[in-house]
């Protein structure tokens, strides 16, 4: 900071604030307080408006996270009533909506009966804990495997190759130079490959309890084990926790998920979900050119048209994808339930997902097969 | 950290809007702040949102307050510093070592290099704006070596020397945010989240920027394509879109189209997915009634 910038007296409450951001677990720099105050004295003393702006440009809260970083702001500069922690309306959860009805209707959801398929009409919100447990042989083989067998595209830069489609006429200027202008050997490029993107979508209702837990140590691993993963999870409503699977600790990355999650074991709506996901542009884009997975039974309470909408537009988007389901684990599967049948001909695999050593096996297979 | 609290006569976030409106862009107080800011700070500006909420817009308009040429530099998947930074021309070097013959040449003369634009920004920071358009499209490797870049503006080039800057280039970053930016660059930069304009706003961009067009037009235009937001599309139309729509439905009208139909017909200018226009064709007279009432 320039010598000539005094900071003002009172610049202990402007740290003190960035240190009540670091708590609630906004990462900020040093550089960034620095600049913060720098903010501040450039603006002079206008409104508390303007400090809320400072905040916002040098601290650089995530667009997710903003209405956690105003309740701070008020709590610390207005002294607005205590915030505890970040709840989660903050995250990047995209309520579903019928059309015609609020966002406070509430939707279908399965009655606490294991097969899901009785309906209320509750939305039931819950949290959920994750019991530690052992790392099961198919996850310790996903961790192995996973990095040389997931599924490679094409990137778009360049290597050293022996046999390629450009010429690498910077190596070949080099080696010239050593031989007084003498073009010996033409180096050539070729293109490099990259990790494939994966999507995985993961059906946390009530029908699809017994597998939850483990869906959720699954998606974890792969998130450890691939460069550019996705993962949502949906039920009455649709959430992304790639952001806290990807914590090291599987424990403290499920309980951040657990956090984020506000309908495990509820009802489901299929549909609806990706049609949500579909519509934020930014999600429909994870979609481009990836490996998908959808680990669901498929046992649909909302329109089943919506259903086949939605999971037509992603496979044209989807590089390939792949429907996993508990329902097909019995040998001579063939889909019962009205929505399996309607999407049938647009998934590129409806296979078995009852059980880790199934799920991984598929997953650990996509390298080796075509686009769809 | 530089900290200039006026630059050319610009002295507040304030100043900086007005300045911005004569460019033709209209800020509101959050976008005047950062990039008021940013520019005070010696601090790049990121700007995230959207596609067509504006971004690239600002960066124009912020090279045209300052009376600066903008340098744009395209990202997209595999860009890598030598179409960043610079590159040499090597057939013009090749061919120079052969006509050479016996005598000694430097190959590495500026004759033979190819300036790309973050090289451009550093040799003239006084008179051009760097525009890094969509960095989230450019893979982490760039994005780490753009953070070097922009934590001393200064590049290497290893046959020639180091390039710094004079003073500090006035860079501005955009990310539609199709994946998330690494932290350390956000924190590096001024960061700013742009936000569809709120109605009202729309309405007089659409007007400063299509001159023909009348005021209930705009805002019938505007209220149809904030409803158009709402609704579960592929691509949601942008700014440019309704003032496109705007222009579109007027000249329809001019040429003896009466209103909701000048609307209707000219859809395809702010829908341009055969999905979404599919999607929406059951409710578009619904929606445009409900919009112009």
């Amino acid at each position: 900071m320039s010598d000539e910038l005094q900071l003002p007296r009172a610049a202990g409450v402007f740290v003190s604030f960035v240190a009540l951001l670091r708590v609630n677990g906004f990462a900020v720099a040093p550089e960034q307080t620095t600049a913060f105050l720098a903010a501040i004295e450039l603006l002079g003393p206008r409104s508390m408006e303007a400090i809320r702006q400072a905040g916002l440009a040098t601290l650089a809260p995530p667009p997710e996270r903003r209405a956690t970083y105003d309740r701070l702001f008020d709590l610390h500069f207005l002294g607005s009533e205590a915030v505890d922690h970040a709840g989660a309306e903050d995250e990047e959860v995209v309520r579903l909506q019928e059309e015609g009805r609020g966002e406070d209707e509430t939707l279908l959801a399965d009655e606490a009966n294991e097969s899901g398929l009785v309906a209320a009409r509750a939305e039931a919100l819950v949290e959920r804990r994750f019991a530690p447990s052992q790392t099961s042989d198919a996850l310790r083989r996903l961790s192995r495997e996973a990095p040389a067998r997931l599924p490679r595209r094409r990137g778009h830069r360049r290597m050293r190759a022996r046999r390629g489609p450009w010429a690498d006429l910077r190596r070949t200027l080099r080696d010239s130079v050593r031989n007084d202008g003498e073009v010996l050997r033409l180096g050539r490029l070729k293109r490099r490959t990259r990790p494939r993107k994966v999507l995985l979508l993961i059906d946390v209702s009530g029908s699809m309890k017994g597998r939850t837990d483990d869906n959720m140590k699954l998606a974890h691993a792969i998130v450890h084990a691939a460069p550019n993963v996705e993962v949502f999870t949906f039920g009455t409503r649709l959430t992304r926790v790639s952001r806290a699977l990807r914590l090291k600790r599987r424990e403290q990355a499920l309980s951040a998920a657990a956090h984020l999650v506000s309908d495990w074991d509820g009802g489901t709506r299929i549909g609806d979900a990706l049609q949500a996901f579909l519509a934020v542009p930014r999600f429909g884009g994870y979609a481009r050119g990836a490996a998908v997975v959808i680990l669901s039974d498929g046992l649909e309470r909302g329109d089943p048209s919506a259903l086949r909408d939605a999971v037509a537009k992603l496979s044209r988007r989807a590089w390939r994808l792949s429907w996993l389901t508990p329902l097909a684990s019995g040998a001579g599967f063939q889909p019962q339930t009205e929505a399996l049948i309607a999407i049938r001909r647009f998934v590129n695999d409806l296979v078995d997902g009852g059980s880790s050593a199934a799920i991984v096996s598929h997953v650990l297979s996509l390298g080796q097969r075509k686009a769809a | 950290m530089t900290v200039r609290g006026n630059i050319v006569g610009i002295d507040s976030p304030e100043a900086l809007e007005r300045a911005l409106r004569t460019a033709y862009y209209l800020a509101d107080d959050g976008l005047a702040t950062a990039a008021y800011l940013g520019l005070a700070l010696g601090k790049p500006l990121l700007l995230e949102g959207a596609p067509g909420v504006g971004k690239t817009e600002a960066a124009k308009a912020i090279a045209a307050v300052l009376g600066r040429r903008l340098i744009r530099l395209q990202c997209y998947e595999g860009i890598d510093a030598s179409a960043a930074l610079y590159e040499w021309n090597y057939p013009r070097q090749m061919l120079a070592i052969r006509q050479a013959g016996e005598e000694s040449i430097d190959i590495y003369g500026e004759t033979f290099l190819i300036e790309r634009p973050m090289l451009a920004a550093l040799r003239a920071p006084d008179s051009t704006v760097l525009l890094i358009d969509e960095i989230d499209r450019a893979d982490q490797e760039f994005e780490a070596f753009l953070l070097e870049f922009l934590s001393d503006f200064q590049i290497s080039i290893p046959e020639r020397g180091t390039v710094r800057a004079a003073e500090r280039p006035v860079v501005v970053l955009t990310s539609n945010r199709t994946r998330d930016l690494h932290e350390a660059l956000r924190r590096r930069c001024v960061y700013h989240w742009i936000d569809y304009p709120t109605a009202e706003r729309e309405a007089r961009i659409v007007m400063m920027r299509a001159s023909s067009v009348a005021e209930s037009t705009a805002h019938a235009v505007v209220a149809a394509v904030g409803k158009l937001r709402r609704e579960p599309l592929s691509k949601a139309p942008g700014i440019a879109e309704a003032v496109d729509w705007a222009e579109a439905a007027t000249l329809l009208h001019a040429r003896g189209a009466r209103w909701p139909d000048a609307f209707k017909r000219s859809i395809g200018v702010a829908l341009k997915d055969e999905e979404d226009l599919t999607f929406i064709s059951g409710r578009l007279d619904a929606l445009i009634a409900e919009a112009a009432a």
